[in-house]
């Protein structure tokens, strides 16, 4: 029998706001252990929290660059469980009322065709501290304790892995660009659970779900999801019943573990946080946020194609870095020459910026001067491989390409005469090629246009040279 | 020697008496009296003459005295100041020193008062006779057999036996105004939201109100002036002006609608506590008060409410003293579940565990619904019933406690016999209301108070029918003769 994979994923995503969600202490990401903390985040007897208002504006920013709906009426609740990395043994999430419902974020299946993946909820809530397990005991650091998180709660509409890592980039891509997170799965900044079951094909009921824990990458995801489908496939083919429990993956082991069954599945006793108010959101104040909200990354790829008939494979490739969009967007609206406006910015460009750990904010050229390369080159005045001379020197020294050209005397030959008078002189002075050009080594005419772009210092307009080469060495 | 706080302000002023020497006539009146008064867990005795010699320089050199000046205050020990144990009376907390002081006493101190001691209560401020302490008995001033009522026993009787001239307590169920009335003090829990919860543990969030008392309306005005107010640290606290209550106590309450809530006269209400509070009644007629009985009929279910709702936060609340970051921790544990329990079993004492057990069962899966979530649409039923009826009236009248203090060991066995003790004082926290309880008599030796409520924020009309009431009586000016040991 055909099984279908059925996939929801519950990510929390770390906010980067400057102090954590119900005090004033810092949320930078490492610092000595327990430097970042005060009587709220250390839960002290009598210490009260108090709600970070960026926190809510994040949200909200989050919840409408995911097409939710915003909860005009929210509330903070309380999670109540025992555990040492949670200070007041109860966490303040949101339960009932989370702020934004009814989201989703489209994905493409292998089949190219265009699929919306459900947002169910995103709510906000706080981080843990964080467990360091040592042979003389656990430690605590919490540092990380009252963090701002909010958990993106998808609908079980995803089927492939495929599907989900494509589910995951895009929520990754999109909150970055937002300026919400900065979505860093390695530090922890985005972490993925995953809810799984099968079902024969073409069966409407779910099948009994499986939360995985404990996915720390896309590979990881990818490797986790696959195992575990081709897992439960086996355990219904050999008749055995799925249980519902929490498992956990191992990245050593390559496989997912029992974490706990169901049985022991906890009783949160939620109720409402009575030490925070409810929290009432103005239609101004939704107005406000989404004014804020910059083109999203996939609208922008969407409109590249179009506008600038770039592939989409080079658009996703630019929206990675939004400010390479909009390096690219400009110089290639001023030189009409998109796909040179890409191969300059993802080719030579990053080359240098990587090799010299330059950042695209502090390039020493503005998008006009590569524009104006662009241009010299377009018009024939000067070759690609002078261009990438130009562009070395424009990233160290941030001159202008015009200065350069002239103070290097860069500037491309394309006058017939002169070319040709040059390349009688290399043939005479090399009668060689030509001889064996004629005893049918069709190869010597390329090595005849290298000697004569060497004797030009390679400023020959290279298409003269190639023609009249040609008509010289088939003249009789 | 009982003295107000404005009377020792006005002897500062006329330069009669220094800051030191009022601190040390208390202090030496605790050393006198309270081993067997047991009203304070901790003296502060070096900070708060170091403080006084301060204030005292002041004065010297014509500085601005503040509201508080050299007024020695005591604070219930479940109220942060900085540097000073927070114990709660518990032993879960025992050796815990704060390291931040609580929102009040930031304001209390910008107002030169000084912080005397923690003062001694119910553990976790869950009990109404301060005979759940983990640490010691405090006894009512009045007839040491008997008890002084709580949860804020220990500030009761430290003003009462003028150990103290003002002290803050909390009032989740009339931790104040209980032990006010069975003490013979003015307790005062203002409305919820007025003043800042920030410092004080946390009992029931939705209760929860810093409280104070004092032996006279003037100094309870003047007090509730400086602590209250909106405060960035408490979410809870309403955005909203302080009137000035100086001004508020006139004396004129002429025309003034009080309304008498017949539920609260009803049966269990001991006879000779009804008389006083008829001649109560008769006096502000007497000033010119309007006075009509009316009816309040939910109010009867507010113990029920106030219990369900009380114990399901304090099973939350109290979650945090886990032993891992402070407070108790057992001797021996196996992992860390085994260090919860221990610690938790070996710490916390028998009416606290019996609310944690009671709240934590009522916020399970399957009963939500069926006690918090319908205690809650209750408690909006009764505010409504409260809120509709104080359109008609400016205030109304009733008791604090159906019976005078009663004997230390009387009601210990029986917890629901304890409960009622407090059925009159629950409302107000369940409605959120501002409620006053005011000396109005004496019964066999013993004080008798009565309540004044009033709608939400209009602490300023509690303040002058109370102090119209005193100013036409003598009850605020009796004493306690206490024995020495």
């Amino acid at each position: 029998m055909e099984y279908e994979l059925v996939i929801g994923l519950e990510v929390h995503v770390e906010l980067s706001t400057k102090t954590k969600m119900y005090c004033g202490c810092s949320t930078e990401f490492g610092g000595e252990p327990n430097s970042h903390v005060c009587p709220i985040c250390l839960a002290l007897p009598g210490a009260l929290p108090r709600i970070n208002k960026k926190v809510i504006e994040y949200t909200i920013k989050s919840g409408i660059a995911l097409n939710c709906s915003i909860n005009k009426k929210s509330r903070m609740d309380r999670k109540n469980y025992f555990y040492p990395d949670c200070p007041k043994n109860y966490q303040i999430t949101q339960h009932r009322f989370p702020l934004c419902r009814d989201g989703y974020i489209e994905v493409e299946n292998s089949e190219g065709e265009k699929k919306k993946i459900g947002i169910e909820r995103i709510h906000m809530e706080e981080d843990a501290a964080k467990l360091i397990h040592t042979k003389a005991g656990t430690l605590i650091n919490y540092n990380r304790a009252g963090v701002p998180l909010i958990e993106v709660v998808s609908k079980p509409d995803i089927r492939t892995t495929g599907e989900a890592t494509c589910y995951l980039q895009k929520l990754k891509n999109i909150l970055r660009s937002i300026g919400v997170s900065n979505c860093k799965m390695e530090q922890g900044s985005l972490r993925c659970d995953g809810n799984i079951s099968i079902r024969p094909k073409g069966s409407k009921k779910f099948g009994v779900k499986v939360e995985i824990k404990n996915v720390n990458s896309f590979k990881a995801l990818e490797k986790a999801f696959e195992y575990e489908y081709l897992r439960q496939v086996k355990a219904v083919e050999s008749g055995e019943k799925i249980i519902q429990e929490t498992r956990r993956w191992n990245e050593c082991k390559n496989k997912t573990e029992v974490m706990r069954a169901k049985e022991q599945a906890r009783d949160y006793r939620y109720f409402p946080e009575g030490d925070l108010t409810a929290i009432n959101i103005s239609n101004e104040w939704i107005e406000d946020i989404r004014k804020t909200i910059p083109e999203l990354p996939y609208d922008k790829v969407e409109r590249f194609i179009k506008e600038y008939n770039v592939s989409k494979h080079d658009a996703e490739v630019l929206i990675l870095n939004m400010g390479a969009a909009d390096f690219f967007e400009e110089t290639a609206k001023l030189s009409r020459n998109p796909k040179a406006a890409f191969n300059w910015i993802m080719g030579d460009i990053s080359r240098l910026m990587n090799e010299k750990s330059v950042s695209l904010s502090k390039l020493k050229f503005k998008p006009e001067d590569l524009v104006s390369l662009i241009k010299f080159i377009d018009s024939g005045m000067i070759s690609n491989n002078i261009g990438t001379e130009i562009i070395e020197e424009m990233f160290v020294s941030g001159g202008k390409p015009e200065e350069i050209i002239e103070k290097r005397n860069f500037l491309q030959n394309s006058s017939e005469d002169e070319i040709l008078q040059i390349i009688k002189k290399v043939m005479k002075d090399n009668p060689k090629p030509l001889e064996d050009y004629k005893n049918g080594k069709k190869r010597a005419i390329k090595f005849m246009i290298g000697l004569v772009m060497k004797k030009t210092k390679g400023k020959a307009n290279p298409k003269i040279v190639n023609d009249l080469v040609n008509r010289e060495f088939n003249k009789n | 020697m009982k003295l107000t706080a404005h009377e020792i302000r006005s002897m500062l002023k006329n330069k009669e008496i220094s800051v030191e020497e009022i601190v040390r006539s208390y202090l030496n009146r605790i050393d006198k009296f309270d081993t067997i008064l047991g009203a304070y867990l901790y003296v502060e005795k070096e900070g708060a003459l170091k403080r006084a010699k301060n204030l005292d320089k002041k004065i010297k050199h014509g500085e601005k005295m503040g509201r508080l000046f050299g007024i020695p205050i005591s604070i219930k020990d479940n109220i942060s100041v900085k540097g000073m144990q927070n114990s709660c009376a518990s032993k879960m907390l025992q050796g815990y020193i704060s390291p931040y002081d609580a929102s009040v006493i930031k304001r209390i101190e910008a107002e030169d008062g000084i912080i005397i001691g923690k003062a001694n209560m119910d553990e976790f401020a869950m009990g109404s006779s301060n005979e759940k302490s983990a640490f010691k008995l405090a006894r009512n001033p009045w007839d040491l057999s008997r008890v002084p009522g709580g949860s804020s026993g220990g500030s009761a009787v430290s003003v009462s036996a003028s150990e103290s001239v003002m002290s803050l307590g909390t009032d989740t169920g009339g931790s104040v105004r209980q032990p006010a009335c069975l003490c013979g003090v003015v307790g005062l829990k203002p409305t919820y939201g007025r003043v800042s919860r920030y410092g004080a543990v946390a009992f029931a969030s939705t209760l929860d109100q810093i409280g104070l008392m004092s032996s006279d309306i003037e100094d309870c005005a003047c007090l509730t002036q400086c602590i209250a107010g909106p405060d960035k640290n408490d979410f809870t606290t309403v955005d909203m002006k302080v009137p000035d209550y100086s001004r508020s106590l006139t004396k004129d309450i002429k025309g003034m609608k009080i309304g008498i809530p017949k539920e609260y006269f009803e049966d269990g209400l001991d006879d000779r506590i009804r008389k006083s509070i008829e001649e109560a009644v008769d006096v502000l007629k007497q000033n010119g008060a309007e006075v009509k009985e009316c009816s309040i009929p939910l109010v009867k279910y507010s113990m029920a409410v106030y219990y369900v709702i009380a114990s399901a936060e304090v099973s939350s609340n109290l979650a945090r003293f886990d032993g891992i970051r402070y407070g108790y921790r057992s001797k021996s544990f196996k992992d860390y579940r085994d260090l919860y329990f221990k610690s938790r079993s070996e710490a916390l004492g028998m009416e606290v565990k019996r609310r944690i057990m009671l709240g934590t069962y009522m916020l399970s899966k399957g009963y939500y619904d069926e006690y918090y979530e319908k205690a809650l649409k209750v408690r909006n039923l009764i505010k409504n019933q409260f809120e509709e009826v104080m359109k008609k009236f400016d205030a109304l009248i009733a008791p604090t406690s159906p019976t005078t203090a009663f004997k230390i060991g009387e009601k210990k066995k029986n917890a629901l016999s304890m409960y009622l003790s407090d059925v009159y004082v629950l409302p107000a926290n369940v409605s959120g209301m501002p409620a006053i309880s005011v000396p109005c008599g004496m019964v066999d030796g013993l004080p008798v108070g009565f309540q004044i409520m009033t709608n939400y924020y209009r602490e300023d009309t509690i303040f002058n029918i109370a102090y119209s009431f005193e100013q036409s009586t003598n009850w605020h000016k009796m004493s306690p003769q206490i024995s020495e040991v």
